[in-house]
């Protein structure tokens, strides 16, 4: 079955309402007409409104009724549009959510799932734009999930929704139109599970997120020039590298980490660091790209740098293989603009 | 009403026979009594520095929680806050696992990881109380939303002070609530200080509390003055009447004092942040005293047995949890997730 990203969340939510009664749907915008990027549409009437509401502009409130509600045995999915706006549930999150199940001692699970949607380009700016994964993966009790394709989308909020733990599912919104083949399976998915995407024997880009199909399009390039580049889906944040990451670089020896949210303090050079505590990495062995430590920018001019995509992936291959000659006529492909993820985009946000 | 439950948790005092006791006053001060004395005795303990937590004691507030403990069933979900000892009392949470979480042992009833701002005692229905002002309010909501969703007739209580009524969520939770018309009562201990800070430096004068909440559209809204444990009890019956029948939210104000310092076993009218009249004033005000006026001289000799009865009661909790086996260190790292 053939899904974009946003189907493939609908189409999650559909199966998992229909096999747990105790699942629930909510979050502003859930019930309107756009249906959060048509991830919650058609959902309040296969459901009804007792199951699948919009709510108040009350995140810190919605977010501790949610887990009120999980303590009393309910599965509530929450959605923000944007994962700025979740940032007014922080004690909610913080105080309560993540730390419920240890400062009880054991007697209360939280399974609640809070999706955040981060925004890039059409003039996002500071506020709308924030990938503050590193916030959420640094608070023990919580499990971050960010998917990079469609598949993810469907598998990943499955097993998330699913979970006993407190789950922030990290959504890009360039994502939401990508589409793959979808397998409507999830129940042998570890949700920490990373997912060895394209293999390869050269170099390994762990990438995250929307970095994902521009990992893939850089891959693809690449081959043609005889540069095999193995893709690990980083889509899980968890404190110790997965095996299949040590695997990879035991075998590539030369890693690039290719990430959504901004270098300084970041998950990725935690996450070198431990890496090099399991395997033996030169420091020009690996590197990191990532968004600079300054807040987005609103303008289309100004943030006409501002990206990566594919383009910065295959610099920074050329680099670190000591290719001289890395001139690649690749801007034929660029027809559209930096600020949009493609032609499907018409704003607003 | 869950008469069984109320007997054997609320009071857990079988000998004495409780469902022969009519009279509301005694009723009510038995559960007070107990409450208060395990209050003392924490104070009485903490000296001893085993007792190695915050504590927040409720010495002089115990009425509010009285009422909700005559009236709850254990089906009924409840939170509370930092001050949380009687409310966890009241609906019928172990004592022993209560004091044995103050010392941090493994047999307390959140395993010594929470401590005296955590506790919960899921059999009755008590959810959680929180270290967070305000924290709660919503958890409690959420609480009163499962109930409305699993059409059983259970409502949530969810105990507040007054320093809560001044975070964005109160206001949060209560336009949910009454958007939603769920079965929650926001019972609203008002002891007139956040720590050393006066109502007046915080909130506008002559304000109405109990009018704010219907301002926001609670259908029932009642001001209880006075600490008067009787009108207490008549209000908190009266809202858990309306709240099980659909008539949505209720709020109460409840007016109370608090005779300790706000965190920790002592008294700290030395410092002066309350005016010795309002203190000799509120101390009048004791509603165990009043209470214990109005006894017949039959129930004085029963209440005689009872308070030597919770006396031994309490003394065993605090002899069980002092013998009980610290945990292992290493069970700090356990329990962080539910799941690998």
């Amino acid at each position: 079955m053939k899904l974009t990203f946003s189907q493939a969340i609908n189409q999650a939510f559909i199966d998992a309402m229909k096999s747990d009664e105790k699942v629930l749907c909510l979050g502003l915008g859930a019930t309107d007409p756009k249906g959060v990027f048509n991830t919650t549409s058609g959902l309040e009437k296969l459901f009804g409104s007792q199951r699948v509401f919009d709510i108040p502009t009350s995140e810190n409130a919605i977010t501790g009724i949610c887990v009120g509600l999980s303590i009393g045995g309910y599965k509530p999915v929450l959605t923000h549009q944007r994962l700025d706006f979740a940032l007014l549930s922080l004690d909610q999150i913080i105080n309560n959510a993540a730390k419920l199940h240890y400062m009880f001692g054991g007697a209360l699970n939280c399974p609640i799932v809070i999706r955040m949607i981060i925004g890039r380009g059409w003039g996002q700016g500071p506020t709308h734009s924030q990938n503050l994964q590193m916030l959420f993966a640094g608070i023990p009790g919580l499990k971050v999930i960010i998917p990079g394709s469609a598949q993810d989308a469907y598998s990943q909020l499955r097993a998330s929704i699913e979970s006993p733990d407190p789950i922030i599912f990290l959504e890009h919104r360039w994502l939401h139109n990508s589409f793959s083949e979808i397998k409507l399976n999830h129940s042998s998915l570890d949700i920490r599970e990373q997912s060895t995407v394209k293999e390869g024997s050269d170099i390994t880009i762990l990438a995250t997120s929307y970095m994902l199909p521009e990992s893939i399009k850089a891959a693809n390039i690449l081959e043609k020039y005889g540069i095999s580049v193995e893709i690990i889906n980083f889509r899980c944040y968890y404190f110790e590298p997965d095996e299949a990451i040590i695997k990879s670089l035991k075998k590539t020896k030369r890693l690039i980490i290719a990430d959504t949210a901004q270098d300084c303090f970041s998950i990725s050079y935690t996450l070198v660091e431990k890496i090099k505590n399991k395997i033996h990495l030169g420091s020009d062995k690996y590197s990191i790209l990532a968004m600079p430590s300054v807040p987005e920018p609103t303008s289309y001019y100004l943030t006409k740098n501002f990206y990566l995509n594919y383009q910065d992936i295959l610099n920074q291959v050329f680099k670190m293989l000591d290719i001289k000659n890395n001139f690649i006529e690749e801007t034929s492909l660029d027809t559209i603009k930096h600020d949009i993820p493609g032609e499907w985009f018409k704003g607003p946000f | 009403m869950d008469e069984n439950f109320r007997i054997r948790k609320i009071l857990d005092m079988q000998e004495l026979n409780i469902q022969e006791i009519k009279n509301l006053n005694y009723k009510l001060l038995m559960v007070m009594k107990r409450i208060r004395e395990v209050e003392l005795s924490i104070s009485k303990e903490y000296k001893n520095q085993e007792i190695r937590c915050p504590v927040h004691l409720s010495v002089g507030q115990e009425a509010a929680a009285a009422a909700i403990a005559l009236n709850i069933n254990k089906t009924d979900y409840s939170v509370s806050t930092h001050r949380g000892h009687a409310h966890y009392l009241a609906k019928g949470g172990d004592l022993k696992a209560m004091i044995s979480e103050l010392y941090g042992k493994k047999t307390g009833c959140s395993k010594g990881k929470g401590g005296s701002m955590h506790l919960i005692d899921k059999e009755v229905g008590f959810m959680g109380t929180s270290a967070i002002v305000g924290n709660s309010i919503a958890t409690g909501t959420g609480l009163a939303e499962a109930a409305k969703l699993n059409s059983k007739g259970q409502i949530s209580v969810i105990h507040i002070g007054d320093g809560a009524l001044e975070e964005g969520v109160f206001y949060e939770s209560l336009n949910y609530a009454c958007l939603k018309q769920l079965p929650a009562i926001y019972l609203c201990e008002n002891n007139f200080y956040s720590v050393y800070s006066p109502l007046k430096v915080r909130q506008p004068p002559n304000r109405d509390i109990s009018a704010l909440a219907k301002a926001i559209g609670t259908k029932f809204s009642y001001k209880c003055k006075g600490n008067d444990p009787v009108n207490a009890h008549n209000i908190v019956q009266k809202a858990i009447y309306q709240c099980r029948n659909n008539y949505g939210p209720i709020f109460i104000e409840y007016e109370t004092y608090r005779w300790l310092e706000h965190c920790g076993p002592n008294n700290d009218d030395n410092l002066n942040y309350r005016d010795q009249k309002e203190i000799a004033d509120w101390r009048e005000k004791d509603p165990i005293k009043i209470l214990e006026r109005k006894l017949t001289q039959k129930e004085s000799k029963d209440y005689e047995l009872y308070k030597v009865y919770i006396k031994n009661e309490i003394a065993e909790a605090f002899q069980y949890a002092k013998d009980s086996k610290p945990p292992n260190y290493i069970e700090a790292f356990t329990e962080i997730y539910s799941s690998k």
